[in-house]
């Protein structure tokens, strides 16, 4: 049986506990109060007025958690729907960035012309901001017809995403130990089975690390790259619920995109630390 | 006839204008089935030599034959164990062992080739130990399998480098022991490469001392003298032992001791400026840097007659 550490559980609560309670005590509330007159007027009070607090974002926004996969109509789905759709695209872009992204660190970190030549391109290209991509995306897929949107979003998604995954690999590639080298070459192993046998085995461990990095990316992008092109999921659903004015919404986005995100990056961590533990 | 030739093999590091020459013109023959040792110093390029007979260097002088070829590159006829293991951790002892057998017999069924990988297995005593991974092995397990690996390539010739470097005193006893047992009862040719005189004389027929780098050479062969069987408690009173050890000792710290006599270096002359101590002192920031003739930015030269 294994010990539970009440510290690990009960801190973090505490912490949440005193977040909630200075966003409450921060936020606006919203006042009736009545006028000379005898009519009576709806005002917002508080520090920052237009921010909802704690409670009222709960009561306001319950509908999308309680029923978290439910339709009502296009625009007004649970709110894990909306991530579900979200996840979709950010899956489909992600994979595209792996698979592009992995053979490329591999030629990066294999061959040192390979890499003199295009890590400046590289180099210069990984800061581009998932906006500034994202027109010339749309531009790119514009006569996809009824796909160029998703096209001009998975195109985002895997551009952005990618470098992580190459610039870790392409690390790893070049840390692979002399030794293992050696041993393929005293083995007479051959080209294809030094690749499988011994080079990808010994760089899994940085590769990972970029996969985790990679993810944690292709996720903070979809936010932007559904509110440019409309597309239903978690980002789209905030855009709307701004033009609306609902601002309880948009905490109830933040919250959800934060621990999608952090779920995500700690089952990749999972696995990252799995292929550590080996070597 | 001579299995295993180096003739006048020379081999350096490094840029041209900074070469450092780690071996010069050595000389070593072995008869087939013949177990060597080479006893040095640290550092001293007993490691270089023996990735010249494995292929992975390539000398910059002489040559290196086995069987009459010269060597060009790795092959699977010279098995070899690392000193670091060099074990594949993500791979279980079977694997490791099954990675070479697949690289060195293709064509042997599937049956035949995991027979040879528990052969070996059970050879240097680590069935039990078959399924686990390098990481969960003690330091001389693991060189139990690096041995395992090297013999069922089934090689012509086996190099040992610093097998038992990395172990303590009393597993080093233990293991010099086993892996001579397992050497000999193969009948291959063994290099030894040690930096114990004592685990050399233990194990090999015939041993040889190499002088201290950088250009280091090969001392005289001293022929061990002892039988085939050898325990190490009795062995430890035997005068032949002790005058044997003595004589390697000698040469090592002797002859063995001086390192080539030219060395070329880059000189470079002191460029301090001399200071005149009659000029004053400031009183804030203390004592004044020597000056050197490479930071000066202008000379003033006086010209008045």
């Amino acid at each position: 049986m294994k010990k539970i550490h009440w510290d690990a559980v009960l801190m973090p609560l505490v912490g949440i506990a005193l977040t909630l309670l200075a966003w409450q005590l921060i936020s606006g509330r919203t006042v009736i109060r009545s006028l000379a007159d005898g009519t009576e007027e709806e005002v917002r009070l508080g520090w920052v007025q237009d921010l909802p607090g704690p409670v009222q974002t709960w009561e306001k926004t319950r509908k999308y958690v309680v029923e978290p996969f439910a339709k009502r109509e296009e625009l007004d789905q649970g709110i894990l729907r909306f991530t579900w759709y979200s996840l979709v695209i950010v899956a489909k872009g992600y994979a595209i960035a792996l698979i592009l992204g992995t053979p490329m660190g591999f030629l990066l970190g294999l061959s040192a012309t390979f890499s003199k030549m295009f890590d400046p391109i590289i180099q210069v290209l990984r800061p581009v901001s998932p906006l500034a991509w994202m027109p010339l995306g749309v531009v790119l897929f514009a006569n996809a017809g009824k796909s160029a949107n998703e096209l001009a979003a998975l195109f985002t998604i895997a551009v952005c995403a990618m470098w992580p995954t190459v610039l870790n690999t392409a690390v790893g590639v070049r840390a692979i130990p002399q030794d293992y080298l050696n041993v393929a070459r005293v083995l007479k192993l051959s080209r294809t089975q030094t690749l499988f046998r011994i080079m990808i085995p010994a760089t899994l461990p940085y590769m990972f690390t970029g996969y985790r990095l990679s993810l944690g990316i292709a996720w903070l992008v979809i936010v932007a790259v559904e509110m440019l092109t409309g597309r239903i999921g978690i980002g789209n659903f905030l855009w709307n619920e701004y033009n609306n004015g609902l601002y309880t919404s948009i905490v109830l986005c933040i919250v959800t995109i934060g621990l999608v995100g952090f779920s995500l990056d700690r089952a990749m961590s999972l696995l990252e630390r799995r292929f550590k533990s080996i070597l | 006839m001579s299995f295993l030739v180096l003739n006048q093999v020379s081999k350096g590091f490094g840029p041209p204008e900074a070469r450092r020459e780690v071996l010069r013109g050595v000389n070593l023959s072995v008869k087939q089935g013949e177990i060597v040792a080479i006893v040095g110093y640290s550092g001293a390029g007993k490691s270089t030599l023996l990735h010249l007979v494995s292929g992975l260097l390539k000398p910059d002088a002489g040559f290196v034959t086995l069987g009459g070829q010269v060597i060009e590159g790795p092959g699977t006829d010279r098995g070899v164990v690392f000193q670091n293991y060099s074990l594949l951790p993500w791979m279980t002892v079977a694997e490791n062992i099954r990675l070479a057998v697949d690289s060195v017999f293709p064509n042997w069924t599937e049956v035949r080739r995991s027979e040879q990988v528990d052969r070996y297995i059970h050879l240097v005593n680590l069935t039990h130990a078959r399924d686990r991974r390098p990481s969960e092995l003690s330091g001389g397990m693991r060189q139990r399998v690096s041995v395992a690996r090297a013999l069922a390539m089934d090689p012509q010739i086996l190099l040992l480098d610093e097998p038992l470097g990395a172990l303590d005193a009393l597993t080093r006893g233990t293991l010099q022991e086993e892996i001579s047992r397992i050497c000999r009862a193969s009948g291959k040719t063994v290099v030894l490469i040690t930096n114990d005189p004592d685990e050399g004389i233990l194990m090999a027929d015939r041993i040889l001392p190499m002088s201290a780098g950088p250009g280091a050479i090969l001392g005289p062969s001293f022929p061990v003298v002892l039988g085939p069987t050898r325990d190490r408690r009795a062995l430890n009173q035997d005068p032949r032992f002790k005058a044997l050890r003595a004589e390697v000792v000698a040469w090592l710290l002797g002859p063995g001791a001086r390192p080539a006599v030219s060395v070329s270096r880059k000189l470079t002359l002191p460029d301090l400026e001399p200071e005149d101590l009659d000029i004053p002192r400031p009183l804030i920031g203390g004592r004044r840097r020597p000056r050197r003739r490479s930071e000066e930015r202008r000379e003033t030269v006086d010209l008045t007659p």
